[in-house]
């Protein structure tokens, strides 16, 4: 075979197998992913699927025991969605701060968390701008 | 001090312009005078971020708060080594950071090409320049858009300075985290130079492997630094956080590994052209997507656009930061798809079974990799766009994919080391591959008949990969160290390192691959063969993790007045078949939070920031980790309780009376003092998190061993010494001609 022939199956071969991966990439990846919602469009959505749920853990929320309970309500407030939680704590989790937990809801409406699910933003020292709340010296991010 | 360093920043956003200004008149005109005066100019660049990065320092060791980031950011009771690095916790002083590590690598290659290059270094000098003047402006920018939070030396009004500082986040109090930020920066800001040499070649049509030769060094140090800063990141999430994994998949992270992916693909990729004159496209496009990603992380970090751990609060730097991200890919794109013509390739690859092949699969699998990690940490807003439902991947999904990727590259840096330049015979393919063939098959049957290897195919898979490729780079150490010692005689030693210092870049690059295989068995092995397990006990109690039995033997306390803060803990007995294993002693530190409800003293201590202090003993071939967390919900009432006396307490008496006060601040001492006795004396049962992760320890020795080979293959050897004197004696003579 001439090697400008060669040259081109090779190519076509190289992109088709680069085409493949891609369309495998991305048909993966939107069956794989998990919605992301804040608790509001999960009460909205209703039991049985899962979400990844991004929200504030709600003041006087959190009770130690077992297993760890708590609220999470959307960034700007509004009706906490009760939580149940199994596994590692992040260091930074407490009450006031962004979570990130997955899991669905169950017949109860109680957020049924994936054990070591839950994920705390980061509380660095770069704040935005401080709120109203005097208390707050360093917002989270 | 402050109001220099605020005239420095200021002299040397004027000075970058003229850098730009002139270096540009300096490569149109060809007049050394203007090239000289640019060079010159950037120096001078460097000195005057050089006083300001002091200044600010200054500022935070002397717990300046007149300064709206040193009072954002450290404390008076901040331990020393923090206020140092307090500075790059704030967006302002990393943006300083950015441009203080740009002014000396550019200085650096500045200086070095002084007498080389002469058609590529003004536009180079423009470029490193332009680049400086962009962030400089972002930080003068502030003075203007005080909200941006971009300016480092923004003042607070003398009313509102504070007596205390916010002080640096607990999580953060760690030497790894100190050092993380500015190793991931200087990674990021490297890698502007040999892109600036890049444009610099596009632009006066000199695309051969001669702005390669002058900056690849530059494109190591980048990757050094970037390892380093990955490397850091991944032992303070393991060391630090209660959580007990390395890498999560999180889109910083992700930002990192981006540039570091497509960098080490380039550090491949220009042997082929310095060696053969290949891949001219292929290594400025590399580097121009390794510069992007490089400011794309910067991005990420600080756009908060992504969901993500280490989400920094929005910020507003992120619109300019993207323009500059769009003018450099497109820019660069044109500048490219013009040159195309300059950029053809001297030769052909001549046979799929060459170490010019072998690197370009390597160089495809690297891209892949980067691809696909890009597409999973951008997903979220690819799905938004298409779905208009956000939605996120795990790290189930990137591991099913990076994985077999990972295995083909481990495999290919044991090959590339065994087939030659341009092809090879069927007799050198058997003498090179026996041996580590053989291993790698003796491996795997070791591991399938001892260690149950069939359980988890990609681990089996991947330790056979490493074996593979260390069998392969330990036979070319052997074998060059036979043929040296067969040539010259002496002793072993003194063979391996004469052959090894005469080709550093190679046997660098060699030490690299084995760093990078231990590192990738780590990995593999801790990942898949992890055991672990949650137990919730009391003092006394037992619990089995495995093969090892853990005993809670007694609760510890300890107050520390200076960090304010109180650390309840347990010491715990592991044992296997009977034989004291360690004895580790996990606490969890309770932080007073300084924006507590006075009136509620003691709740403020357990609402403020909470860090695990975690138990390990790391072993060869094992580490033994476990992080506590207390169940102080008993605590409750006692807390409440204290909380309502010390309120009406406070009540009582006239806040200005200082005797009252000091009294008042006594009695809560004593009541903090009182709850440390009671977690001692009557113990709250505690969630104890016990871990074996197998070879973690590799995945750190591996690292180390592969930072230690890449500086060693930077490293001047002495032929660079020769080149250099011979550089300096031909610029002499050049300018003694024209004087005659």
């Amino acid at each position: 075979m001439d090697p400008a022939k060669k040259r081109q199956i090779r190519l076509v071969v190289a992109l088709s197998a680069a085409v493949l991966l891609a369309v495998a990439l991305i048909y993966t990846s939107f069956n794989a992913a998990n919605d992301a919602m804040e608790p509001s469009e999960l009460l909205a959505a209703g039991p049985g699927t899962s979400f990844d749920v991004t929200g504030k853990v709600a003041a006087g929320s959190v009770e130690n025991g077992d297993t760890l309970r708590f609220g999470i309500t959307d960034r700007d407030g509004g009706r906490a969605v009760p939580v149940v939680y199994d596994g590692i704590v992040p260091d930074p989790f407490r009450e006031g701060r962004e979570v990130i937990v997955t899991g669905a809801l169950n017949d109860q409406g109680v957020l049924v968390a994936e054990k070591d699910s839950l994920i705390t933003k980061c509380p660095s020292k770069f704040a935005e701008e401080h709120g109203d709340d005097p208390n707050v010296i360093i917002e989270d991010g | 001090m402050s109001a220099l360093g605020a005239a420095a920043l200021a002299a040397a956003l004027l000075t970058s312009i003229y850098t730009v200004v002139s270096a540009l008149i300096g490569a149109r005109t060809g007049d050394r005078r203007w090239v000289d005066s640019s060079r010159r100019a950037y120096y001078a660049v460097f000195g005057l971020l050089l006083v300001a990065v002091v200044a600010l320092e200054s500022a935070f060791l002397r717990s300046d708060f007149s300064l709206e980031l040193v009072a954002g950011n450290s404390s008076t009771t901040t331990p020393t080594l923090y206020k140092a690095t307090a500075m790059w916790g704030s967006q302002a002083g990393s943006l300083l950071l950015w441009a203080f590590v740009l002014s000396i690598a550019g200085s650096a290659v500045l200086y070095a090409t002084r007498n080389r290059l002469r058609e590529l270094a003004p536009w180079a000098t423009a470029v490193m320049a332009g680049v400086a003047t962009f962030f400089i402006g972002l930080m003068m920018a502030g003075t203007i858009f005080p909200s941006a939070e971009t300016y480092p030396f923004a003042a607070l009004a003398a009313a509102q300075v504070p007596l205390e500082g916010a002080g640096l986040n607990p999580l953060l109090r760690h030497p790894a985290m100190a050092i993380h930020p500015p190793m991931l920066y200087s990674g990021y800001v490297f890698f502007t130079v040999p892109f600036a040499f890049a444009i610099a070649a596009l632009i006066t049509r000199r695309v051969d492997a001669s702005w390669i030769r002058s900056t690849r060094r530059f494109a190591l140090i980048a990757w050094v630094f970037l390892s380093l800063g990955l490397a850091l990141g991944a032992r303070w999430s393991y060391s630090e956080l209660g959580w007990g994994g390395y890498w999560a998949w999180d889109p910083v992270e992700n930002a990192a590994l981006l540039p570091w992916l497509t960098g080490t693909a380039f550090i491949h990729s220009i042997m082929v052209q310095e060696r053969r004159g290949m891949l001219r496209v292929w290594n400025v496009s590399l580097i121009v997507v390794t510069f992007a990603l490089s400011l794309l992380g910067t991005f990420l970090v600080r756009s908060g656009v992504l969901q993500s751990i280490h989400a920094f609060g929005e910020s507003k730097v992120g619109p300019p930061l993207l323009v500059l991200i769009a003018t450099v890919l497109i820019g660069s794109t044109l500048l490219i798809i013009s040159r195309l013509d300059d950029l053809r390739s001297e030769r052909r690859i001549d046979s799929l079974l060459s170490r010019e092949s072998m690197f370009l699969l390597n160089n495809l699998l690297f891209i892949g990799l980067a691809v696909i990690v890009f597409w999973g940490t951008f997903f979220p807003l690819i799905s938004e766009a298409f779905t208009g439902q956000e939605s996120s991947l795990a790290a189930p999904w990137y591991n099913r994919y990076t994985t077999p990727v990972a295995i083909g590259l481990l495999f290919l840096a044991g090959v590339g080391p065994l087939v030659a330049w341009r092809r090879v015979d069927p007799a050198g393919l058997r003498r090179a591959f026996a041996v580590p063939l053989s291993v790698a098959a003796g491996a795997g049957v070791l591991l399938v008949a001892f260690a149950d290897g069939l359980a988890e195919p990609f681990a089996l898979a991947l330790f056979v990969a490493g074996a593979f490729t260390l069998a392969a780079v330990g036979q070319e150490l052997w074998r060059g160290t036979a043929a040296r010692r067969a040539l010259s005689g002496g002793s072993p030693l003194s063979a391996f390192t004469a052959l090894i210092t005469r080709n550093r870049r190679r046997y660098g690059g060699y030490i690299v691959h084995i760093g990078i295989a231990l590192l990738l068995i780590g990995v593999a092995a801790s990942s898949s063969f992890q055991t672990s397990r949650d137990l919730r006990l009391e003092p006394g109690d037992s619990g089995t993790v495995g093969d090892y039995s853990v005993t809670y033997v007694r609760p510890t306390s300890e107050i520390d007045p200076v960090e304010q803060k109180i650390a309840f803990g347990a010491i715990i007995d592991v044992r296997r078949d009977g034989e004291q294993v360690a004895l580790l002693s996990p606490s969890r530190e309770y932080f007073a939070s300084s924006a507590a409800d006075p009136s509620a003293p003691l709740r403020g201590f357990f609402e403020g920031e909470a860090t695990s202090e975690v138990g390990r003993k790391e072993g060869a071939a094992r580490d033994i980790w476990t992080a506590v967390q207390p169940d102080l919900s008993s605590f409750d009432p006692v807390i409440d309780r204290g909380d309502a006396l010390f309120a009406r307490l406070a009540k009582r008496v006239d806040p200005a009376d200082e005797a009252a006060a000091g009294f008042i601040a006594a009695q809560q001492g004593q009541a903090i003092r009182s709850l440390a006795d009671r977690y001692l004396n009557e113990t709250p049962p505690a969630e104890i998190r016990f871990n074996v992760n197998p070879f973690v320890i590799w995945i750190w020795i591996g690292g180390i061993v592969a930072m230690l080979g890449a500086l060693f293959a930077l490293w001047p050897g002495a032929e660079a010494r020769r080149r250099r004197v011979s550089d300096v004696y031909a610029a002499k003579l050049a300018r003694e001609l024209q004087r005659t």
